[in-house]
């Protein structure tokens, strides 16, 4: 019984791992080309999911066009967020840019509550509710959906970073921005898109969570989580993001199942994490797949 | 010589004894003592309302300038700040009710144990910079959190902790105005050390550091230790703000103490005016009573519009939204803060109406 509730909870961490995983892929894609920490990740999940809520409910649109709706609006928001609060900020020390993150993610996480209110919204029915049976274990086919997504979504990225125009384009420009531009890579276009990519597939992956636990205030809360993720990657490794995300997802569960079986102190799940982040932080600052940086006078 | 009753046009100090001073013209310290004097005549005049502004402006005031000397004069950045505050708050409460240490001197004996816990957190910041240190002591706020709703014995739990009014030989300074004079007196005290410390070896090590972290080194400038005591010295400010805050309240909950808090202290600096002590106080003054306009804002726009209710019970997120959007409008449109807008207007007054 207990070990089928240890395996129970490790496949629930390696499904909500791989969400975190595409939550810290986006923010690592953001941190590499354009080097801002972006603690407003977590705002994007939630305008992502609301805004895909609002046409399916009160616009009443059918799912499949809501979703590329969202999809659409997600792009643009990045773009124009970028070019209005972002762009200003190049060059500014990391505690300007830090903190127009977090002022934007306060802005927006009361902006989305005053409009859409406090309390957990469900996501009309789309896929069946009923757990189907895995392996002899009971698994939302939400769930099983949101991993398949998470996977294609790691797979299009490798794409699109490996042979992609624009990929290339972007890790030429995380790598030196100067010599980026001089062979003609515009680093401002880079930049929006970076936001832009960043903002679509974190809505998506809103969306897919909004519709198992249903789309409240608390999915910001993936953008707190990212950071453990990132941190035991690396800050700039989209590989280490996912493995990442993977081990956190991990880690929480397995310290539910800790708690709750023989240490009993209630709400290690989500402590644990950070825990582990200011040890990771005091041993190997760089995390797994980091690059450590040089630093001359 | 100039006579010290004019405003000098310009920098003609010919010692580095008279660039240090701890005000740089007669005028300015004049005006300082004339604010004093017109703080202390204040809770004659002005109503309990406005009083308990001033009273939360002065014990935000005092943990602002402890973030400012850490983040804004010595470089590193601490998301954690509200953690410490509301120990602060807690050390002085279970310090007075556990042992019975008499308010007054609880406060600040509340400060030297937020030092130590201060000194604990910010051995990561040894380490570590910019935004590794950002995201540690993010993790350092939710830890200390986490603790703060757990630790029984020290914070009363969920029901949290009874926080007893000051007490001095027998007789209670309660109400608004008896609390503002000790809130005031605090404030005195910490800024003229705040003040004074950034004029010392070791305030000026901070600079270095903050400046160029490689260069202070080489000059033989200890980072691990001068880091470290900054973050000590920002959770002494922060432990006396808290329990200052709590003796006010009366009452102490880990509710109060959340990241929000945190974002709000580091948004006093940046409004302010980073590395400013005088900065602090104008930026903190502008947070307290930023919540307070927007409410004036709204019941405007009603006054003319109607009763709209859809407005009403979106005032607190529109408090909160306004928090956040200050932010990004000061780091955008003014990254010095208050304090560079007030210097280019004394500047421009200074020379007035010949200013070529």
């Amino acid at each position: 019984m207990e070990s089928n509730l240890l395996f129970q909870l490790i496949v629930n961490g390696v499904i909500v791992g791989t969400l975190y995983g595409v939550v810290a892929m986006c923010f690592v894609l953001i941190y590499k080309s354009t080097q801002v920490v972006n603690f407003a990740q977590g705002e994007f999940l939630l305008i992502g999911a609301w805004t895909c809520w609002w046409l399916v409910t009160s616009m009443a649109l059918p799912f499949w066009i809501a979703f590329p709706l969202t999809f659409v609006f997600m792009l643009v928001f990045g773009i124009v967020l970028q070019m209005v609060v972002l762009r200003p900020l190049i060059g500014e020390p990391v505690i300007s840019v830090i903190m127009v993150t977090i002022g934007l993610s306060i802005f927006f996480q009361a902006v989305m509550k005053s409009i859409f209110g406090v309390w957990a919204q469900p996501f009309p029915e789309i896929f069946p509710v009923k757990s189907v049976n895995v392996l002899g274990l009971q698994v939302q086919p939400a769930y099983l959906m949101s991993l398949v997504v998470s996977v294609v979504i790691m797979g299009l990225f490798a794409w699109f970073f490996k042979y992609s125009r624009m990929g290339l384009a972007m890790r030429a420009t995380a790598f030196n921005q100067q010599v980026a531009q001089s062979l003609g890579i515009s680093v401002k276009n880079v930049f929006a898109m970076a936001w832009a990519i960043s903002a679509m597939v974190s809505a998506l992956a809103g969306v897919v969570v909004g519709m198992v636990n249903g789309v409240s205030s608390a999915l910001s809360f993936f953008g707190i989580k990212v950071f453990p993720a990132v941190i035991v990657g690396g800050l700039d490794s989209i590989v280490g993001a996912i493995i990442g995300g993977l081990i956190i997802g991990l880690l929480e569960n397995l310290a539910e199942y800790a708690d709750g079986q023989y240490l009993h102190l209630g709400n290690l799940y989500t402590v644990a994490p950070f825990y582990v982040l200011v040890i990771i932080l005091m041993i190997k600052p760089y995390g797994l797949f980091g690059t450590k940086t040089i630093e001359r006078v | 010589m100039i006579s010290s009753s004019l405003i000098p046009c310009g920098q003609f100090k010919t010692s580095y004894a008279a660039d240090t001073t701890l005000f740089l013209t007669p005028a300015s310290r004049n005006w300082c003592l004339f604010g004093i004097a017109v703080a202390l005549a204040a809770p004659l005049v002005l109503s309990n309302y406005l009083l308990a502004l001033l009273i939360q402006i002065g014990y935000y005031g005092i943990a602002a300038l402890g973030l400012n000397i850490l983040v804004g004069s010595t470089g590193q950045i601490s998301l954690g700040h509200a953690a410490f505050f509301g120990f602060g708050a807690f050390a002085s409460a279970w310090l007075n009710n556990s042992f019975g240490v008499p308010v007054l001197a609880a406060i600040p004996l509340a400060g030297v144990l937020t030092t130590l816990l201060g000194l604990l957190f910010g051995i990561p910041a040894g380490r570590l910079k910019g935004l590794y240190l950002a995201i540690a002591t993010f993790a350092s706020q939710f830890i200390l959190e986490d603790f703060f709703s757990r630790a029984n014995w020290f914070t009363g739990g969920s029901s949290g902790a009874q926080a007893n009014p000051i007490n001095v030989f027998g007789y209670e300074i309660g109400g608004d105005k008896g609390f503002f004079y000790v809130v005031l007196f605090f404030v005195l005290v910490m800024y003229l050390l705040g003040a004074n410390l950034l004029r010392t070896r070791d305030g000026r090590a901070f600079v270095a550091v903050r400046d160029h972290y490689l260069s202070a080194e080489v000059m033989g400038i200890n980072l691990t230790k001068y880091r470290i005591l900054s973050f000590g010295i920002s959770s002494f400010y922060a432990g006396v703000g808290g329990a200052l805050y709590g003796h006010y309240l009366g009452f102490v909950s880990a509710e109060g103490f959340t990241i929000l808090l945190s974002i709000q202290f580091l948004g006093m600096i940046i409004i302010g005016g980073m590395g400013s002590v005088m900065g602090t106080l104008m930026g903190t003054a502008f947070m307290v009573l930023l919540p307070e306009g927007t409410e004036a804002a709204v019941s405007t726009i009603k006054h003319f519009t109607g009763d709209i209710p859809a407005l009403t019970s979106a005032l607190a997120y529109i408090k909160e939204a306004a928090i956040g959007l200050a932010i990004v409008l000061f780091l955008i449109f003014e990254p010095d803060g208050l304090v560079h807008r007030w210097r280019l207007i004394k500047s421009y007054w200074k020379l007035y109406p010949f200013s070529y």
